[in-house]
Order: structure tokens, then sequence, then C-alpha cells
């Protein structure tokens, strides 16, 4: 909500705001917690944005619309990052002409996540800036900044953010942001923008260099400031754990590192010196521990036991004092769970009813491994249900093989799942092989967004559809079926028993619609109001 | 309402029953009367029926957007299940406002329930009725107003009159 110029948002709808008032003329990415809420709000506002099919194509299609030379957002979650880290690798060696900004919205403690992977590792791995916020407000200062400095510097840049600065509402005030009026156009500059390798050696050498530019502008960057206070302590910190810093130890002095990548030497070497005792306080990976250490600089870090989860007061206040005891443990809350007339459920009854080894997927579905269903046997990434099912077909005794199934959700199938069909066509397992496509017309888990699939466009307009039956038939398998899970139970029991006795490639496409998502689609089909600010 | 302590104010409940819905109206209230006010929560898994909580922070010198482990100065619990789960949220002495003070015959919906629980708490807070509707329109759809508006008048008429 707004008065004046003072708003109320979450991080993620600071960004929005931000990449609106600074004129990004495009955005992609793909859901995912806790980034999703970046593209829907941007395109509520009134901005143009559109969900890809997964990060890889998102960060293709930023890359394109930045070679335009327009400003462009592209979002996704950390793990997101893997997937699109192709792309990314040789963008930061080709750099933008318009900016071009990488949302990577890192989950740490992972409240809905399958890995708490620290990001900041991609940015020093690629050679690709990274500023990090530490509520909303910085989050729309950022956003802003970043698209300016990438055009200045003519780098992506990635705006790290964490699940806390993502979802938490804090006070805003929009500014007046630069917001160049850029008019597309491509400007041909085959060595610049042709990866092969001879051209491909200078633009890795040009990258060095642009980040020694970048390193100098972050030596004096307002983004990294000293809070001054008691030098006997001194604290070198980030993101979130700024705000948790300020609080456990008012008075205390700090640098804040709001450009975690390239880091200021000559700024963070004279902050050392100025303070009797200095401590790193981050949450995830000693990333910027071990880069100052790397420094020759003797800084403490945070005892092994904080790496793992999220930081907050109680938890800084240990680290300060060097507490390593065992910390309380809260009591158990309630799992979630599949929802009280969730179509999944009919089909993860059967597979646990059937003793079927079941390779699972990321979504919704994977809570299919909780009691009273324990139904899932494997999880690892978006796609991995279908390659992994194929590597236990191949290496399991034959009777052990038969029982292996692998299951996937609509959007993940469309996310990474394809390239599994093509594998099980093309190295086809002795025993066959059994994909049930778990279609609940939504990607449910993150909040039901649409997909290739749902025939609707981010904002639930209409949209041409990817039918999975008939790009999975084109593609070669032996017979494809489509069931309802709840209306054809019996039907769907067959379907997998004669599948699994049978050596044949079968997919089965358990379709119905998920219903928290059905009554959101009939909202969706009622009269759109104008966009609100 | 202007204060130089900063108020704590821990939601929980189960997924679907409005936790976040509640923490939303209450931050917003907050900042409607002109406080710094910050809002913490973990969603994502939230829709399926688990656990939820969601922090709001009023006035002061609002620094991180969790409430402290031990630091509410007010409980308020949707689900009476949930009251142990995050009983240790609450500071000695801080106030525990939980569903079994609802009589849920007088809800005029039985969603309406996070709103009640809210008027219930306002009645701590110095913000007044018309910021407070004023945020729950904000917040909920046109058809939900009546139900809602009558919900939050319900809980605030149950507090003793002393704030």
């Amino acid at each position: 909500m707004t008065t004046g110029n003072r708003m109320f948002l979450s991080g993620n709808e600071a960004v929005a705001h931000a990449a609106l008032d600074a004129g990004v003329a495009l955005a992609t990415g793909y859901p995912g917690t806790p980034s999703t809420e970046i593209l829907e709000h941007f395109s509520a506002i009134g901005g143009r944005a559109q969900w890809a099919p997964n990060e890889k194509v998102a960060l293709e299609v930023g890359v394109g619309a930045a070679f335009g030379g327009v400003r462009t957002l592209v979002t996704m979650k950390h793990v997101g990052v893997n997937v699109a880290a192709d792309p990314l690798f040789t963008a930061a060696y080709t750099g933008v002409r318009g900016g071009l900004v990488l949302i990577s919205a890192d989950d740490p403690g992972m409240a809905s996540s399958q890995n708490e992977q620290d990001n900041r590792h991609f940015g020093r791995a690629a050679g690709v800036p990274i500023l990090e916020p530490s509520d909303s407000q910085e989050a729309y200062d950022m956003m802003a900044l970043a698209l300016e400095l990438s055009e200045q510097f003519g780098s992506l840049f990635i705006l790290r953010m964490t699940t806390r600065i993502c979802h938490s509402k804090t006070v805003v005030e929009r500014r007046a942001v630069p917001a160049p009026d850029r008019k597309a156009h491509f400007e041909r500059d085959i060595p610049g923008l042709v990866m092969i390798p001879a051209f491909a050696r200078a633009a890795h050498r040009r990258l060095r260099e642009r980040l020694g530019r970048v390193t100098e502008w972050a030596e004096s960057a307002e983004v990294n400031r000293v809070v001054d206070g008691d030098r006997s302590l001194g604290i070198i910190t980030n993101g979130i754990s700024f705000q948790h810093v300020l609080e456990a130890i008012p008075g205390a002095m700090v640098l804040k590192l709001g450009m975690t990548y390239p880091l200021p030497r000559q700024a963070i070497t004279a902050f050392v010196n100025r303070v009797d005792r200095c401590v790193v306080v981050e949450e995830g990976d000693p990333f910027l521990a071990d880069s100052i250490r790397a420094m020759g600089l003797d800084v403490e870090d945070k005892p092994e036991m904080y790496r793992f989860g999220e930081l907050n007061v109680q938890r800084v206040r240990r680290i300060l004092s060097g507490d390593t005891s065992p910390e309380p443990v809260p009591p158990k809350g309630k799992p979630p769970q599949l929802c009280v007339g969730c179509p999944h459920r009919q089909t993860f009854e059967l597979l646990s009813q059937l003793g079927c080894i079941v390779t699972g997927d990321i979504g919704c579905y994977t809570l299919g491994v909780l009691p009273p269903f324990n139904a899932i046997d494997t999880c690892v990434c978006m796609g991995a249900s279908i390659g992994v099912g194929l590597g236990l077909r191949h290496v399991l005794p034959e009777e052990e093989a038969r029982k292996v199934v692998s299951v996937i959700g609509d959007s993940t199938f469309l996310h990474s799942g394809l390239t599994g069909i093509v594998e099980m066509v093309y190295n086809r397992p002795r025993t066959g092989h059994t994909v049930i496509v778990l279609d609940n017309a939504t990607t449910a888990m993150t909040g039901m967004q649409e997909h290739p699939g749902t025939g609707r466009a981010l904002n639930h307009s209409p949209a041409p559809q990817v039918v999975i039956e008939d790009v999975v038939r084109s593609m070669g398998v032996d017979s494809v079926e489509v069931l309802d899970p709840v209306k054809q139970r019996g039907a769907l029991e067959k379907a997998i028993t004669d599948a699994v006795a049978s050596s044949d490639l079968r997919v089965i496409i358990c379709r119905r619609p998920c219903i928290l998502a059905a009554a959101k689609h009939k909202a969706a089909e009622q009269p759109v109001a104008a966009p609100v600010e | 309402m202007k204060t130089n302590e900063t108020i704590n104010i821990v939601f929980a409940g189960l997924g679907g029953q409005g936790v976040l819905t509640s923490s939303d109206i209450c931050a917003e209230a907050a900042f409607r009367s002109g406080q710094d006010v910050k809002k913490a929560e973990i969603h994502g898994m939230s829709q399926r029926g688990g656990s939820v909580t969601s922090d709001v922070r009023i006035g002061g010198r609002i620094r991180s957007p969790m409430v402290p482990e031990g630091h509410a100065d007010f409980l308020v619990v949707l689900s009476a299940d949930q009251v142990e789960v995050v009983r240790h949220q609450l500071r000695p002495g801080g106030v525990l406002l939980s569903a079994a003070a609802i009589d849920p015959k007088r809800l005029p919906h039985p969603k309406s329930l996070n709103v009640a629980l809210l008027g219930l708490l306002s009645t701590h807070l110095q913000i007044s009725t018309l910021i407070w509707l004023d945020a729950i329109r904000a917040n909920l759809p046109p058809h939900a107003y009546e139900a809602s508006e009558h919900a939050f008048l319900l809980g605030r008429s149950l507090a003793p009159k002393t704030a």
C-alpha cells in the first residue's frame, strides 16, 4: 500500500516497483520460492512479464533482450541459477548493452527448497558482480542501481536476495530513479557477441578488466558503508545479517557490504585495521570470511554450526560470544501435507499399494513422501525423476527394475522432463519404463502460476498451449494414456499395473486440476479491474 | 500512535486459516497509522495445512524483521493446537490471544476468526478503528468486507475496556 511515496512492500514487491520505475522493458523467469512474486507483482502494476519454461530459457531470453539494448529483469530461485548457469557464464563474457539484472533468490534454512546453496559462489565463478539488499528499501534502491551499473560497466548484475528479504515487508520510500528512454535496436558486433574461441579469448580478458573497474568503483561506493561505533569490535556483514547485527549489538562498528562480489580490498583492509577484533557475520557459506582471509587479513569466522540454516538475532549473539553449545530446539509444528481433495492422493495410494520404487520430482507432490503414502523414494532436482528412474532401470535386477516408476508434475515436466523422455527413447532400458505425469494444470507448489501447458499467460490471459501427450507421443514412446485419477481410479490402477508388467515405454498422464487452482481460475475469468498502485 | 518501544506480535496457526492475512492487516494498520513497521513470514508450504507463523514488529527502532525468540508482547494463535508449539515465543508477562477467546457461534463466518482476533488485539494497540477497517478492506475481497467488519467489532467488544 502507499501513502505518498511511502510504501509498505515485501522485498519482491520492491524489486518489481524499482524495475517499473527504472523502465524495465521485459521481465522473465520461472516460478520458485522465494522469487515468484516479483514477476507477478511487476505484471500487476503494469510491467511486461512472462513465465519461461525454465530458468535457462528465461536467462537466454533476458540476454537477447539486453543485446537488443533494453533494460531486462530475469528472476529465479537459487537452484534455478544452476539450470541457467550455462548462459550465465558466457553472458559474463559477452556483456550486455541494455541493463540486465538476474535475481537469485536464495533460501537459507530451506523453507521450501531441496538445498541451501549459497549463490554468491556463482558471482565469483562466473565473474558477475553481486549486490545484496538488507531490506525492501535496499531491494528497491539496489535494483535500480544494478540496472544503472549494468549499463555503466556493460556487465549483467546479480541481485542476490534471500527468503527473509523477499518475503519480509518493510517501509519503502519510492524515489525518482534514472529511467533512460532506450530504444531497442540490434547493433552488429561479431567479436563481442559471437563466442567462438577466437573471440571468447579476448572476451575473457575484457571480463577480468571489467571486474577490475567494478572493484575500483566498489572501493568508494555508498553500498559498502561503515556504521561507526565502538572500535573494540568490528563486524563485517551483508544482507539480512546486517539487520540482525544492528539489533544484537547496537553500537558495534560495522562494515556493511552491499556489493559482495567483487570485494573492495582497500576498504576492507582499512576497516579491519581500525578495530581490535573483527568478526564476519554472514548467513550460509563463509564466502566473505574466506575471501577476506585470502586477502591476508585476520578476521574471525562464525563457528561451523551457524553455516546451516538462517541467522537471527539470537544466533548472531551466539556467534559473537563464540557460543557453540547446542541450540534450543523449538517444539515441532504440524508438517504440510497434500490437500484433502488433492488429485495426487489417488495416484500415490496406488503407487504405495503396488509397492513401486518411485523416483520423484520437485513440486507439491513431493509431499507424497509423507505418511500415509510413503510413496516417493528419491527427490533430487527439477526433472530428475526421469533420469534417476532410468538409471535405476538400467542397473537393477529385472524384478526390481520393473517396479521403478517416475512421477513428475506438469510444470516440472515442461521445465526439464522433456529431455528425460528423449533419453528414455534413445537409451531404452531392457525392462522399459513408466513415467507418470501428475498434471494438475498449474504450478501449484509456488502458488498456482501458469506454464506453457495451461493455455494461459502469466497474467492468466489466454495463450497458446503446449499439449503434453502430443509432445510425448511425437518423441516415440510406446504408449500414452490420459486418465482422471479420481474419476478413473480403476483404469489408473490397471494402467500402472500393466505398464510395470510390460517392457514398454509408457507415459501415463494423471490429469485433474488442482483444487486450489480451480478457484483461482474462476476468479481470473471475472472481468479484470484496472491495475492498482 | 507513536511509541519508542518496539511492539512485537507473533501470529500463528495452520495453513488456510488466514494467519498471513491477519498479519498483513495488522502491519498495514500500523503502517497507515504512521509507524515504522516490519513484517516477516515464511510461506511456500503454507497452503498445505502446515504450521504457519508471521511476525509483525511495530514502532521504535526496528532492525531485524523477525521477533527474537521469547520477545513477543502478543501471541495471536488461530488454532488451539498450535498454542504450545509457539508459546516459547511469548515474553514473560506477554499476552496470549487465542481462538479460545472467541465463541465460534458468534462469528459471522467461520473464516472470520482471524479478523475477530485482530479486533481483540486492537484493544491493546493505539490504532483507530477507522484505520483498522481500512486495513481490512485493503487486504480482503469486497464480498468479505461485511462479515470481516462484524467479526472485527465482535473481537474488539470482548476485551476489558482498559486499553
